[in-house]
């Protein structure tokens, strides 16, 4: 094994020593402990993006999965508090009954797994910033977060933020802590935005063989005033009888009458809205010339379900990537994908979920270069179980990496928490 | 200038002031180096008039690389250098120190790129806000944060404070809007951070550069998301005859499930004053005024209007008035626009306090506010983004009594206070600067700010970019009794431990 495949390997070590803290004193004590001793340790709650990113390189393991329970919810401020490790679908269901939701649609990773559902908490989603389809209108996780509290590497209990949208005292500490992983802080308590429940819902899908409409059509929704929510392609590729098979059982609705690539865009509201925003829109997007078709709610709600648990991609044992490029170099990815793939593309334009396999980094290392190009990033959401580790499963520059290794040694000067999860040396 | 501690005056920067502006001149040209006292003048306030100060010299770069090789010069000679938009921050974070560089980003003054594709532009961070809205206006987009100061603010500014505006609950503040940056740490590195895509992975930089009031890097280049203009926008005007009727008319629109793109409150005081001022039409007979803007499709808008219709009847309401067209929306707008120089026709001086509150607390928050009026003896009407929670309530006073000045700061504090009490935070937009720094201790215990200084010091490790703002110094906040001095004691002389 060479150095640099021995650096981004997943190093495996069976971990006995778990702990279970209580409340944020006891994880506090803990992480007090460990920083005097020099030990490292993982941070975990409920072990749902477990395969996403390095194997940390500890033999300690902090399950955070008991700081769990709705702290506060103020349906009328639109916040709720809620301790870290709180399942997402308490959230959600606590929610429901107000007619309100997490806008930025969680991504339920359980299915690429194991074909089964498993939300996880909202400290791992915070954690790993990875939002749904309705990103494109609504904004990212670390756009829903007002405040959070939580253990840096030194032991101390830190908190930044609050409960109101409008707030600048301070840095904004919130941002840096989503999306990393569990290396700053061990996550005790967040306090997320929280918005109205759409009334209702209706998906356009429009038909296209040809792939020069894909981004045309994508650039007419992103220019049209009708406030879609979200809008992806799917083609219809690699072209093999278990590609198709596995599309249609995944994607089995009524009114899906064609089984060719499509396009499909979500349009939220109460009726009449929705009604009013389809008729703009087949004017804007000309669906006279496409054969289309449109999902009423009872088959919208689950189609953008699917698309979020990433279900095409069921059970995979394959390489699976996510890539986010700026949305006008996506016809040029689409030519390059043409026929190979297994992907689809989300964020009306920008996200392509793509599936490579076997364990050769060759077609990696290709798809970093192409991604950088087209002014993107790739991360590695799954691995194969042979592959190689010759690429590292996040990216990112030199510069970018000196100040990250700056922030993660003023929260956590002897990476104690989570060392290695996102890149060497944090 | 009220009594203020800024950090320790380094006496050999003052001597070798001759030398170090001889030494700018060879890293820009010597037009934009500053350093007689009648050029500095302007220079020695932002908004927060306040406070002044003479800075050593003022730089105005005229590109990235020559702000990168003016940060590395200074942090080679240790010297201290305040970033500067327009000048148009209300807490003072573009005060001068006087034995340091005011490094003016005004020359950066160009939009770099529209890209309608991706629905986004290229900025130069001394564009003012308005200018990026008004350079794609033509095809129906928009750039949503609209601080009320706009016209003259800058986005480089923006970014440094994330400042919001009136749409904020809907279309959120800056750090929402943006896609990529480019920033100038203190060593001179420079780093492109994000691009024209959606979220990065990592350290989620640009979200801790946006709202850090230029104390981690300058920012030389900002990419703004832009959107496409709703189909339709119209208001609705209401009047309540009691404080507490109108908060929670505001709050049910809100708890009903309707998110308006602006909800704003005037209290009575304002209303007078800003009619009086404006000839709005305002209702004189109402305790409180509700403006509410919904936007989207026109039967989305119509039914959302009629359900704010009703709330605000069951609530009370002692008169409704729905814009019939966008001359008569912009009329509803036109008092609340004019609130600050209403004010200011009002007094000689006026100070604008800016806190957040949970909604709820409004009524509360008000009547509470009334009662320190009493106290100190100065008059105080409110404006309010009920959207969002953002209170802005305005002291009136006259800035040559000395005796009125001191008052008003404290009858200020006491108002941020009460927020923080209620469950807000003490800036909901103009950043904490000098003006605030000693109230952080309300909000956050030694911890919070020790991990803040942390991170101040892993990007500025000589304390150099914009030092003595947004963190308390040592007497003030020690005197509270609310915070302890750190162990590690050689960390940040001129900030000193709590």
């Amino acid at each position: 094994m060479s150095t640099k495949i021995k650096i981004n390997s997943k190093i495996f070590q069976d971990s006995n020593n778990i702990y279970y803290p209580k409340d944020e004193i006891e994880v506090s004590n803990l992480i007090q402990e460990f920083y005097k001793k020099n030990l490292s340790t993982e941070l975990v709650g409920t072990n749902s993006k477990y395969f996403i990113g390095n194997k940390t390189q500890s033999a300690n393991k902090i399950s955070l999965s008991k700081l769990s329970g709705i702290i506060e919810y103020l349906p009328e401020e639109l916040y709720i508090k809620v301790k870290a490790c709180t399942p997402i679908e308490e959230i959600e269901n606590a929610l429901e009954k107000k007619n309100q939701e997490l806008a930025f649609e969680p991504i339920d990773f359980g299915f690429i797994e194991n074909g089964k559902s498993k939300k996880g908490t909202i400290g791992g989603c915070v954690s790993s910033n990875y939002a749904g389809s309705r990103r494109i209108k609504v904004g990212s996780v670390r756009d829903h977060i007002l405040g959070f509290k939580g253990v840096n590497g030194k032991g101390d209990i830190i908190k930044s933020g609050g409960t109101v949208v409008k707030n600048v005292t301070g840095y904004d500490l919130s941002k840096l802590i989503a999306g990393s992983f569990g290396t700053l802080v061990a996550l005790t308590e967040i306090t997320l935005k929280v918005l109205p429940k759409k009334i209702s819902s209706s998906t356009i899908v429009i038909y296209t063989e040809d792939k020069k409409d894909v981004y045309k059509l994508f650039e007419k929704i992103s220019d049209s005033g009708s406030e879609t929510t979200a809008a992806i392609y799917l083609p219809n590729e690699p072209d093999s009888d278990d590609y198709k098979k596995n599309k249609d059982k995944v994607f089995k609705f009524n009114d899906l009458k064609f089984t060719g690539p499509f396009l499909a865009l979500r349009i939220e509201g109460d009726k009449n809205s929705i009604n009013e925003k389809i008729k703009t829109l087949s004017k804007e997007l000309n669906l006279n010339n496409f054969k289309n078709t449109t999902l009423d709610v009872y088959q919208s709600v689950p189609f953008w379900k699917k698309i979020n648990n990433l279900e095409l991609f069921e059970k995979t044992n394959n390489n699976l990537l996510r890539c986010v490029i700026t949305p006008s170099n996506g016809f040029k990815m689409i030519e390059y994908l043409s026929n190979k793939y297994k992907y689809y593309i989300d964020w009306g334009g920008s996200l392509f979920w793509i599936e490579v396999s076997g364990k050769k980094n060759d077609k990696i290392k290709e798809f970093k270069k192409l991604v950088s190009e087209y002014g993107g990033y790739l991360t590695i959401i799954k691995t194969s179980s042979d592959y190689d580790y010759g690429e590292a499963l996040f990216t990112v520059d030199l510069a970018r990496l000196k100040i990250s290794e700056k922030i993660k040694k003023s929260f956590d000067p002897k990476r104690i928490l989570n060392p290695g999860k996102m890149y060497r040396g944090i | 200038m009220t009594e203020l501690v800024l950090p320790k005056i380094d006496r050999s920067i003052l001597k070798r002031k001759d030398l170090i502006v001889k030494s700018l001149s060879s890293l820009t040209n010597a037009i934009n180096i500053l350093s007689d006292p009648d050029e500095l003048k302007p220079y020695e306030t932002d908004a927060l008039s306040v406070y002044t100060q003479i800075p050593l010299a003022v730089v105005l770069p005229e590109n990235t690389e020559e702000v990168s090789e003016i940060l590395k010069f200074c942090y080679d000679e240790n010297i201290k250098v305040i970033p500067r938009g327009a000048g148009t921050g209300l807490s003072g974070g573009a005060l001068p120190l006087q034995d340091a560089i005011l490094l003016g980003l005004g020359k950066f003054n160009k939009i770099l790129e529209i890209d309608y594709e991706n629905k986004c532009v290229v900025t130069q961070p001394g564009v003012t806000n308005l200018a990026i809205t008004e350079a794609v206006q033509h095809k129906d987009l928009y750039y949503a944060p609209d601080p009320s100061s706009q016209l003259a603010c800058s986005i480089g500014g923006n970014v440094a404070e994330n400042s919001g505006g009136v749409h904020s609950l809907k279309y959120g503040t800056t750090t929402n809007n943006i896609l990529g940056m480019e920033i100038v740490m203190m060593d001179g590195t420079i780093c492109k951070l994000g691009g024209k895509s959606l979220d990065q992975e990592g350290y989620d930089l640009m979200g801790l550069m946006c709202g850090s009031e230029g104390l981690l890097g300058v920012i030389t280049e900002v990419t703004v998301k832009i959107l496409k203009k709703p189909q339709v926008v119209k208001a609705a005007l209401i009047g309540f005859p009691s404080v507490q009727d109108g908060g929670n008319a505001a709050s049910e629109i809100i708890s009903s499930g309707i998110v308006p793109a602006g909800m704003e409150i005037m209290d009575k005081a304002l209303i007078e004053a800003t009619d009086n001022f404006s000839k709005a039409g305002y209702p004189r007979d109402a305790e409180l005024l509700l403006i509410v803007e919904l936007d989207g499709t026109e039967s989305e808008v119509n039914e959302l209007l009629k359900k704010v219709e009703e709330i605000c009847k069951k609530n009370n309401c002692s008169s409704l008035k729905l814009s019939k067209n966008e001359k008569e929306r912009l009329s509803f707008w036109l008092g609340r626009k004019s609130a600050f120089p209403a004010c200011g026709a009002m007094a000689p001086d006026y100070y604008c306090m800016d806190g957040s509150i949970p909604r709820g607390k409004l009524a509360l928050a008000l009547t509470e506010i009334k009662k320190l009026s009493q106290k100190f003896k100065l008059p105080v009407a409110n404006c309010f983004h009920a959207g969002d929670g953002n209170l802005h309530p305005l002291i009136m006073f006259d800035g040559n009594d000395k005796e009125q000045l001191r008052k008003t700061e404290q009858f200020g504090a006491e108002i941020l206070k009460l927020c923080v009490r209620l469950g807000g935070v003490i800036t909901g937009e103009h950043g904490v600067g000098i003006e605030k720094r000693e109230l952080m201790c309300e909000m956050f215990n030694n911890n919070d700010i020790q991990q803040q200084l942390d991170i101040k010091k892993s990007l500025d490790e000589k304390n150099l970019l914009n030092p003595g703002k947004v963190y308390p110094i040592l007497r003030k906040c020690a005197e509270q009794g609310r915070v302890h001095v750190h162990k590690n004691k050689n960390k940040f002389e001129d900030l000193p431990r709590f």
